[in-house]
C-alpha cells in the first residue's frame, strides 16, 4: 500500500491552480492535434515540447502527457464522424463506428469511443501505479552489463517481432545507433563522424529528427491523398451518455480483453496500432454474431479503443521504471525528461518521487478531465475540419520550424530537419519503419555508455554479459528474439506435420 | 436523415487524378535509397576505421562501435539491393504518380523558401508569407482571409514563443526595426 500513499502525494503536488490549467490546455491542444490531419501523437508532442522548456518539469510532464491522452481521444472523432482515421491506431475504430455514425447514431458511438479509451487507460494506469515502483526497485540492482543487456533486448524484440522486412527494421536501427554516435563520443572525448562540421559537434539532437520524421513527412504524405470529406457532426447529451454506460457491464469481457491485450502490447514494443487491430479482431472471433462486426456494432468500437489506450498508456511503463521507452510518443516523452535535466531511469522514482508521482496522478486525473472534456465539445473539434486544409499545412510548417529551433537555438536545425522531412517520407512509402530509427537515436548513446562501462568494469571480456542468473537470462532472451524469425517457420513446418491429415487449415 | 446544419463537408477540387501516369516504381526508389545507404555506411565505416576501431586496454575505442554498426548498415542495403535487383519486387508499384508528384512540391517547395526566408528576415515574417501565400495561392482562398489569418498566426505565434513562454526565434529586420 506504499504506491497508495506516494499516489495520494502525487495528487497533492497536481491540485493547484497552475497544473490544473496546464493540464486543460495540454487536453484541448492534444485533441487538436488527434482531429487534425497531418499531425499525430508522437509529432504533436515533439513539435510542442519546446513550449515546456522554461516549465518546472512536472509541469512540463503534466501538459505533455495531457497533449498525449487527447490525441488518442481525437483520434476517434475523426474516425467515426468522417470515417478518416486520425492516427493509425484508430483505423480499427472506423471499421464499426462510421457505420453507426451514417445511421444516426454518431453520439453513442463516440460516447462508448471515449468511455472505452477512459477504461483501457485506466486499467494500465493501475498496472503503472502498482507494477512501476516495483520494477524500478529491482532495476536499481542494475549494473551497466544489465542495463546493456536490457537494451539489447529492445532493439532485438523490435528485430525479431517486427512485421516489417527484417532486413528494413535493421537498416532503420542502425542508422538511428549511427545518427546518435555523430558528436563527441561521451567516454572517451573523441570527436567521430562529424568530418569538420562545427554543427555535428553538438550531434544530431533527437527531438529535431523526431519533428522532421513525423512532422514535416506527415504533411508530404497527406498532401498526396485526395482531402475531400464529407461527414456527420454530433453532439452527445446526457441521457445517451447514461444509456451507453448503463449498457457497460455487458461488455465486460470484451473490455478486458482488449485492456490486458493493450497493457501487453503497449510495455513490448507492438504498440497501438497492432492492438487496436489485434482487439478488434479477437472480439470478432469470439462473438457469437461475426457478422454484425462492420455493420454498425457498438462491440467493435469498444474492443479496439480500449486496446489502443491500454497500449498507449502502458507503453509509459517501461520509460518511467527502466529509462526505455515502449512507443514512439514514450520516446519523446524521454527526450523531453533529458531536456528537462532528469535522468531517465530506475533512480527517478527515488530522485524525483514528486515529478513521477505527479505524472502518474496526472495520468487519472488527465484521463477524467479528458473524458468530460471530449463528450462536452465533441461538436467545436467537428467543426475544425471546416478549416481547409491549404492553411492548416503552412501552420503546421511553421510549428515544426519553431520546435526544432527552439531545441538548442540552431538555425541548422531547421535544415537538418527539412532533410529528416524528406528522408521519413521516402522511408514510409517504401516500407523501412521509423519506430526503430527512434528509439536507437534516442537509446543510442547511452546503450553504448553502458557497454563500454560494463568492458571497462570486466576488463575487456565480453563474458560478462552471461556472469549472472539475470543478465545472461536477459542476453539469450535477446539473441533467441533476434533470429527468432529465422527459425519461427521451421517451427510452423513442424506443428503442420502434427496436424491431423485432411483437416483444413485454421487461418 | 442527415440535414444541412449537421453535415460536413470539404471539397478538394485539386485532388490528384486516380489515373495519373507513374512517375516512378517503388523498387527504383528501393535501389537508389539501398544504395544511398550503401554509400552513407561506406562513409561513416571509413571514418571511424580512421579513428580508431581497435580494442585499447579500457574497452573499444571510440570508432569501434560505429564502424561495426556502419557494416550491418551496409549488410542490410545491401541484402535490400540485391533482392530489389533480383526479384524485381515493387516493380509493378507505383511510389508516385505524376499528379501526387505536383502535390508534394506545392508543400515542399514553399517549405524550402520558408527556410531560406528565416535565414534573412527571421522566422515570423517568413511565416507570414508562407502562410498568406500558401493559402492564397495553393488554397485559393481570398486575399484579405489570407493575409489575415497569416498575420494574426504570426502575432499569436510571436507573444506566445518570445513573450510568454521566452523561447526565442531567429528575428530579421522588421523585429529589429520594433526594437526586439
Amino acid at each position: 500500500m506504499e504506491a497508495f500513499g506516494l499516489l495520494l502525494h502525487g495528487f497533492a503536488v497536481l491540485l493547484t491552480w497552475k497544473t490544473l490549467a496546464v493540464m486543460m490546455v495540454g487536453l484541448v491542444l492534444g485533441i487538436f492535434v488527434g482531429v487534425l490531419p497531418g499531425l499525430g501523437g508522437p509529432n504533436g508532442v515533439a513539435i510542442l515540447l519546446p513550449l515546456t522548456f522554461t516549465m518546472d518539469p512536472t509541469s512540463a510532464i503534466v501538459m505533455l502527457s495531457c497533449i498525449y491522452w487527447g490525441a488518442l481521444f481525437g483520434g476517434a472523432i475523426t474516425s467515426i464522424l468522417f470515417n478518416i482515421p486520425g492516427e493509425a491506431w484508430s483505423v480499427a475504430t472506423t471499421f464499426d463506428g462510421y457505420p453507426m455514425a451514417q445511421q444516426g447514431q454518431a453520439a453513442e458511438a463516440l460516447t462508448a469511443a471515449f468511455t472505452s479509451s477512459f477504461i483501457g487507460s485506466l486499467v494500465a494506469v493501475l498496472l503503472i501505479t502498482f507494477l512501476a515502483p516495483g520494477i524500478a526497485s529491482f532495476a536499481l540492482q542494475f549494473g551497466p552489463p544489465e542495463f546493456f543487456a536490457v537494451y539489447l533486448l529492445t532493439f532485438c524484440s523490435f528485430v525479431g517481432l517486427g512485421r516489417e522486412d527484417k532486413h528494413k527494421t535493421v537498416i532503420s536501427m542502425t542508422l538511428g545507433l549511427l545518427l546518435a554516435g555523430i558528436g563527441m563520443d561521451t567516454v572517451s572525448g573523441t570527436l567521430r563522424m562529424t568530418f569538420g562540421w562545427n554543427e555535428l559537434l553538438r550531434g544530431i539532437n533527437f527531438l529535431v529528427a523526431v519533428i522532421g520524421l513525423f512532422g514535416i513527412s506527415e504533411i508530404l504524405l497527406t498532401m498526396e491523398e485526395r482531402l475531400a470529406l464529407r461527414g456527420h457532426t454530433a453532439s452527445i447529451s446526457l441521457r445517451v451518455v447514461l444509456k451507453v454506460w448503463k449498457d457497460l457491464p455487458r461488455y465486460w469481457v470484451t473490455l478486458l480483453r482488449s485492456s490486458v491485450i493493450g497493457c501487453w502490447l503497449g510495455i513490448t514494443p507492438g504498440g497501438a496500432i497492432a492492438a487496436s487491430f489485434m482487439g478488434y479482431n479477437l472480439a470478432k472471433r469470439f462473438s457469437k454474431d461475426k457478422d454484425s462486426f462492420g455493420k454498425g456494432r457498438i462491440e467493435g468500437v469498444f474492443a479496439p479503443e480500449t486496446a489502443a489506450h491500454a497500449s498507449g498508456t502502458s507503453a509509459l511503463l517501461p520509460m518511467l521504471a527502466l529509462g526505455i521507452p515502449g512507443s514512439g510518443t514514450a520516446a519523446i516523452l524521454l527526450g523531453g525528461l533529458m531536456v528537462w535535466g532528469l535522468n531517465p531511469g530506475p533512480l527517478l522514482f527515488v530522485e524525483h518521487k514528486d515529478f513521477v508521482w505527479g505524472l502518474i496522478a496526472s495520468m487519472y486525473l488527465g484521463n477524467v478531465v479528458g473524458l468530460v472534456l471530449v463528450l462536452t465539445t465533441v461538436p467545436v473539434f467537428a467543426a475544425v475540419l471546416r478549416v481547409p486544409f491549404s492553411a492548416i499545412a503552412p501552420m503546421i510548417v511553421v510549428s515544426c520550424a519553431i520546435g526544432a529551433y527552439a531545441i538548442q537555438n540552431a538555425m541548422f536545425d531547421i535544415w537538418l530537419m527539412l532533410a529528416f522531412g524528406v528522408v521519413g517520407y521516402v522511408f514510409k512509402k517504401i516500407g523501412i519503419p521509423l519506430a526503430p530509427f527512434t528509439l536507437a537515436l534516442v537509446l543510442g548513446s547511452r546503450a553504448e555508455d553502458a557497454f563500454r562501462l560494463a568492458m571497462i568494469g570486466a576488463g575487456g571480456d565480453l563474458r560478462v554479459f552471461w556472469s549472472n542468473g539475470l543478465v545472461g537470462s536477459i542476453t539469450t532472451l535477446a539473441l533467441i528474439l533476434l533470429v527468432w524469425p529465422l527459425f519461427g517457420p521451421l517451427f510452423q513446418r513442424a506443428k503442420r506435420l502434427w496436424r491431423p491429415v485432411g483437416g483444413s487449415p485454421v487461418a | 436523415m442527415a440535414t444541412p446544419e449537421t453535415e460536413i463537408v470539404v471539397e478538394d477540387p485539386t485532388a490528384p487524378a486516380s489515373d495519373s501516369p507513374s512517375v516512378v516504381s517503388t523498387r527504383t526508389v528501393d535501389i537508389v535509397v539501398s544504395l544511398l545507404l550503401l554509400a552513407l555506411a561506406a562513409l561513416l565505416c571509413f571514418d571511424n576505421w580512421r579513428t580508431g576501431i581497435a580494442w585499447a586496454p579500457d574497452g573499444p575505442q571510440a570508432g569501434y562501435f560505429p564502424f561495426y554498426l556502419g557494416l550491418i548498415l551496409a549488410a542490410a542495403s545491401l541484402y535490400g539491393l540485391i533482392t530489389a535487383l533480383v526479384t524485381g519486387a515493387g516493380a509493378a508499384q507505383t511510389f508516385l504518380t505524376r499528379d501526387q508528384f505536383l502535390r508534394v512540391m506545392q508543400v515542399f517547395i514553399p517549405t524550402l523558401l520558408f527556410c531560406l526566408l528565416t535565414q534573412w528576415l527571421g522566422l515570423y515574417v517568413a511565416s507570414f508569407f508562407l502562410i498568406a501565400g500558401f493559402m492564397r495561392i495553393i488554397g485559393r482562398i481570398a486575399l484579405w482571409k489570407s493575409m489575415l489569418t497569416a498575420l494574426l498566426f504570426a502575432i499569436i505565434m510571436f507573444v506566445t514563443f518570445d513573450i510568454a513562454f521566452d523561447v526565442i526565434m531567429p528575428k530579421g529586420p522588421l523585429e529589429a526595426a520594433f526594437g526586439y
